[in-house]
């Protein structure tokens, strides 16, 4: 859609200005995370105070630990079953029940999040008195159960987490597998490769970076979830975001300024990374075979 | 015509491939709503967990209890509405309030967000590649940033004691600090900063596949600026508008943490309603009938985008 | 146009039939994309389907590779019925109008891998891409990945990589569509060449008719799922037999009439179109007053200043509009009737006198001998 002629002014002040709407609170975080004094409004001076005093709170610690690791498990499961859902929607034609299945897919980026907390939380509930759990005479197999569902804690917010990411990756798959060449697949099967070798073989790397892609999205989402979290999580998991949200209710420390500015140039890093795969490079390999098949580079 | 036709070859074993999301998603996201229907026709009770069982099975007799209280409440408050002068009822009123504030909310929300965010999503999408890429990056960041912490920002800047109360007194331009903070403006501006990238990202994605030759022949037949955007731009953009739309009203109708952190509970909003019956009463019936019922509000919309989406994914192939 | 003749020398019977597509058709819901298509193509001939967008014969090509389903219908290769085996055990290989090069691999590997999914051994592999490589000039580039390559060159790599495996059947997808019309003409032969060394049964799909007369040596033209007429170049050229054929290839002056006189070794066909008979040198099957059309190409029909003898095959007219292309023009004349006729000339034909132009009147002559008559 461009036009190749560039912005005009009064378009290129509405950028700034809309630009300027989404980074404000960002850069103030970013500020005050070095501010020696504690109120926002006097600047005492630079000070490198909150980040000491982060990395000695050992309940923020111990809730970022938590948070990382169920973030790392649930990018990747979601990354798994997103590309399989992926796969599905955009090569499987029509099967009966694709209606309910593409549904399925997308509810979870659009529902509500506290509805989706709270039905998570009821299944997990119902599984729990399902299986017997506390009970004695529950079978070896309603143990396994037990010991993942039984409580409310790590195993329950890693399947709402993924549940909910593997959403936002089947998009991302989906739109990549509508990019790239579809003969690429048909060749494979010409020449010998039976279909489930060539997804692996051909499918996955010439996708690869929406994978990737899709993994640091899932990744940044399940660190940042609350709502869904504070349903599925017990006493004993408490996550970064949870410590985040009783933290500012309560009114305390601008250890979180410190915390924001660490995650903001975490997730920086990343957008710069995901952006580089995503739309770049693999984009100019994709346009330098266009080009040159249109004999335009012969 | 004929890429419409193709009936591609397809491997066995597909039905394998395409049960495991399936089961995954039938059953930890679709088998969860019949719970939620499920518990909203129970009793809450001090247990764990803290609802009455609906099938009891005792001297060999099976009875099934379905308990409507919870809905009774909401609908004695519709009734309330219905029989009490407006403000009284308003006043008795907690859940039928909610969900009204809450829907006001979603579609202040859509709309600012729509306003905002479309002439952002519509220079983007007319830019040239390389500056395409660096801005749709400027607005992935924040997107990416734990919102959490950028609500939290927003408390440091509207407080009273704090950076835009503090510039406006510098400035002159007020002489006390002005209430900001806890108010429903600091709520809709919370919601629009959050739902922003949400409104963006869908409309540039359909705004960008347009084809700018359009534009072109459309100037060279003498159209002028305006025309051309309202005859021909913003019709062909209403695919992305109605999926930026859904993707903000959807869950903002259920907001939870935005109003609990910048709006200081004067105005309720079914989202909160249904976490304090969760949380603080222990009254898990109740908060699933609010659930069911607000299911049920957003059924039209939920089901209304999803024929969107297929009649997209249709138009593709 | 040069043509690339059959060398069909003396084949066995099996060879003769080697390729039997036998009653293929391909609906979906009403629509029958391939409509009860039956073809015998023998061992290393190289057969073109030609048609525009929507003829099936896409379709039909990739009902041979496999990508496809057939509704009903059977096709052996070599006695074997392929029908029954998927995509990726058929002894065919196919090259894509894409070209479809893995773009993670390199070009070596983008050859030998339909060699290592049969397990063929390291070294043998290593040998035959070696060889085939050469064959197709590409070796110094054997490292380079796809997205490095220039179009003729990937192009190259692609047919490489359809024949490493040796296919008894190679399909050919619009092999030059993407290339520009001189690299076209170079590469048409340069194909060619490379499929006859090797020595390979080969079906090619194509819209353009230069490129299927160029490189085949039958070709089947194809129109909404039905093949309308199966023959070598020359015999769907000079002898279509129908009046679509007709219309496909080339440029043809095509008149309808009513056949008047009926003989055993001649015939007359009277047009509305045209002042006076139509004499055709041969008989008819059919009925006197039976509606025919009679169809003769532009070479075919002079142009002259001096009034014929005889009463049959010429008219008046004026020129309307003339196409100078070098070694022959184009001549649109308006004969008596309104109607426009194609005359193509060459130059040297009006040696000494001054050529036709613009609003000149002019004579126009029809061939007694290479007329065709056409019955639908």
């Amino acid at each position: 859609m461009s036009n190749g002629k560039g912005m005009p002014l009064s378009n290129k002040i509405y950028m700034a200005l809309g630009f300027f709407f989404l980074y404000a609170p960002i850069v103030s975080l970013v500020i005050y995370s070095f501010n020696e004094s504690r109120l926002v409004t006097v600047w005492g001076g630079f000070s490198l105070k909150w980040y000491q005093a982060l990395f000695n709170d050992s309940a923020l610690l111990a809730s970022a630990s938590l948070s990382f690791k169920i973030a790392f498990l649930s990018a990747t499961l979601a990354v798994v079953l997103g590309t399989i859902a992926g796969l599905v929607l955009a090569r499987f034609g029509r099967f009966r029940g694709l209606s309910l299945f593409a549904g399925m897919t997308t509810a979870p980026m659009v529902m509500p999040e506290v509805i989706v907390g709270l039905s998570m939380l009821l299944l997990f509930v119902a599984l729990q008195s399902a299986l017997g759990c506390g009970e004695e005479s529950a079978g070896l197999l309603a143990r396994i159960g037990c010991w993942a569902f039984g409580e409310r804690g790590m195993v329950t917010i890693w399947i709402g987490h993924t549940t909910l990411c593997m959403a936002y990756v089947s998009v991302l798959v989906q739109s990549r597998l509508k990019e790239i060449d579809q003969s690429l697949e048909d060749a494979a099967m010409d020449l010998g490769c039976p279909p489930f070798k060539m997804f692996f073989v051909i499918t996955v790397p010439v996708i690869s970076q929406a994978l990737v892609a899709g993994w640091m999205l899932s990744f940044t989402l399940s660190l940042d979830d609350y709502v869904l979290t504070a349903f599925l999580s017990g006493p004993g998991s408490t996550t970064m975001p949870q410590w985040i949200f009783s933290s500012i209710r309560l009114g305390l420390t601008p250890e979180i300024n410190a915390l924001a500015t660490i995650v903001i140039a975490m997730v920086t890093v990343f957008v710069v990374v995901s952006n580089r795969l995503m739309l770049s490079a693999q984009a100019k390999r994709d346009k330098a075979m266009q080009m040159a098949v249109a004999g335009k580079a012969g | 015509m004929m890429a419409k036709l193709r009936a591609r070859f397809l491997p066995k074993g597909r039905t394998m491939v395409i049960g495991i999301p399936y089961l995954w998603l039938l059953f930890f996201f679709m088998l969860p709503f019949f719970f939620v229907l499920k518990i909203s026709f129970a009793q809450p009770d001090i247990a764990q967990p803290p609802y009455q069982p609906l099938v009891k099975h005792e001297d060999n007799k099976l009875t099934v209890q379905l308990d409507t209280t919870k809905y009774k409440t909401l609908s004695d408050e519709i009734d309330g509405f219905i029989e009490k002068p407006w403000a009284q009822a308003k006043e008795e009123s907690q859940y039928v309030v909610a969900y009204w504030n809450a829907l006001k909310l979603a579609f202040f929300t859509t709309l600012f967000t729509l306003l905002i965010g479309y002439p952002i999503a519509y220079n983007i999408a007319r830019a040239d590649e390389a500056s395409r890429n660096t801005l749709l990056m400027l607005v992935m960041i924040p997107f990416w940033t734990s919102f959490l912490l950028r609500v939290y920002a927003w408390i440091g800047i509207l407080k009273d004691n704090g950076v835009l109360n503090n510039i406006l007194m510098a400035m002159g331009v007020i002489h006390e600090p002005v209430q900001m903070l806890y108010t429903p403006f600091s709520v809709l501006l919370g919601m629009v900063y959050n739902y922003l990238p949400f409104m963006i990202l869908p409309l540039y994605a359909h705004l960008v596949k347009l084809d700018g030759r359009l534009f072109e022949a459309a100037a060279d037949l003498g159209a002028k600026p305006w025309t051309i955007f309202f005859s021909i731009t913003l019709p062909l953009s209403k695919a992305g508008m109605i999926a930026g739309s859904m993707m903000v009203f959807i869950p903002a109708v259920g907001e939870y943490v935005i109003p609990a952190l910048l709006g200081g509970g004067e105005v309720v909003f079914i989202g909160n309603k249904l976490m304090d019956d969760f949380g603080a009463n222990l009254d898990w019936p109740q908060a699933s009938a609010v659930a069911v019922i607000m299911l049920l509000l957003l059924l039209a919309p939920i089901v209304w985008f999803h024929r969107f989406e297929m009649k997209q994914r249709e138009a593709e192939q | 146009m040069v043509t690339v003749e059959a060398k069909q020398g003396n084949l066995a019977l099996k060879d003769q039939n080697y390729l039997e597509i036998k009653g293929i058709t391909k609906k979906f819901g009403d629509f029958y994309a391939v409509d009860d298509v039956d073809l015998v193509i023998p061992k290393n001939e190289i057969f073109a389907l030609l048609g525009s967008s929507g003829s099936g014969k896409s379709t039909l090509l990739r009902i041979l590779a496999g990508m496809e389903t057939a509704t009903e219908g059977s096709i052996l290769l070599d006695g074997e019925n392929i029908l029954d085996l998927p995509p990726y055990r058929r002894p065919t290989n196919m090259m894509f109008q894409s070209y479809a090069l893995f773009p993670h691999m390199t070009v070596e590997d983008n050859v030998a891998f339909g060699l290592k999914q049969d397990k063929v051994p390291k070294g043998e592999i290593a040998e035959r891409v070696g060889k085939l490589l050469d064959l197709v000039q590409m070796r110094k580039l054997a490292r380079r990945k796809p997205h490095q390559l220039s179009g003729g060159q990937q192009q190259r790599v692609a047919l490489a990589r359809s024949l490493a495996k040796r296919p008894k059947l190679l399909l050919l997808d619009e092999p030059l569509g993407a290339l520009d019309k001189k690299l076209r003409m170079e590469t048409q032969l340069e194909l060619v060449n490379v499929i006859e060394t090797v020595g390979v049964t080969c079906i090619m799909v194509t819209h353009d008719q230069e490129e299927a007369m160029t490189m085949a040596s039958r070709i089947a033209i194809m129109s909404e799922g039905k093949l309308k007429q199966v023959g070598t170049p020359r015999e769907i050229y000079e002898f279509p037999n129908c009046r679509f054929t007709a219309e496909f290839i080339g440029t043809t002056n095509t008149f309808e009439g009513k056949m008047v006189v009926d003989e055993v070794d001649h015939c007359v066909i009277e047009s509305a179109e045209l002042p006076r008979g139509i004499y055709v040198g041969h008989g008819i099957t059919g009925p006197r007053g039976m509606t025919v059309w009679y169809t003769i190409r532009p070479e075919d029909v002079t142009l002259s200043y001096t009034r014929p003898t005889g009463e049959h095959n010429w008219s008046e007219g004026r020129v309307q509009e003339i196409a100078y292309l070098g070694s022959h023009s184009v001549y649109h004349v308006k004969l008596p009737s309104g109607r426009l006729i194609i005359a193509s000339v060459p130059s040297s034909h009006w040696a000494g006198q001054k050529p036709a132009t613009w609003g000149d009147d002019i004579i126009v002559q029809l061939s007694n001998t290479e007329g065709v008559v056409l019955t639908s």
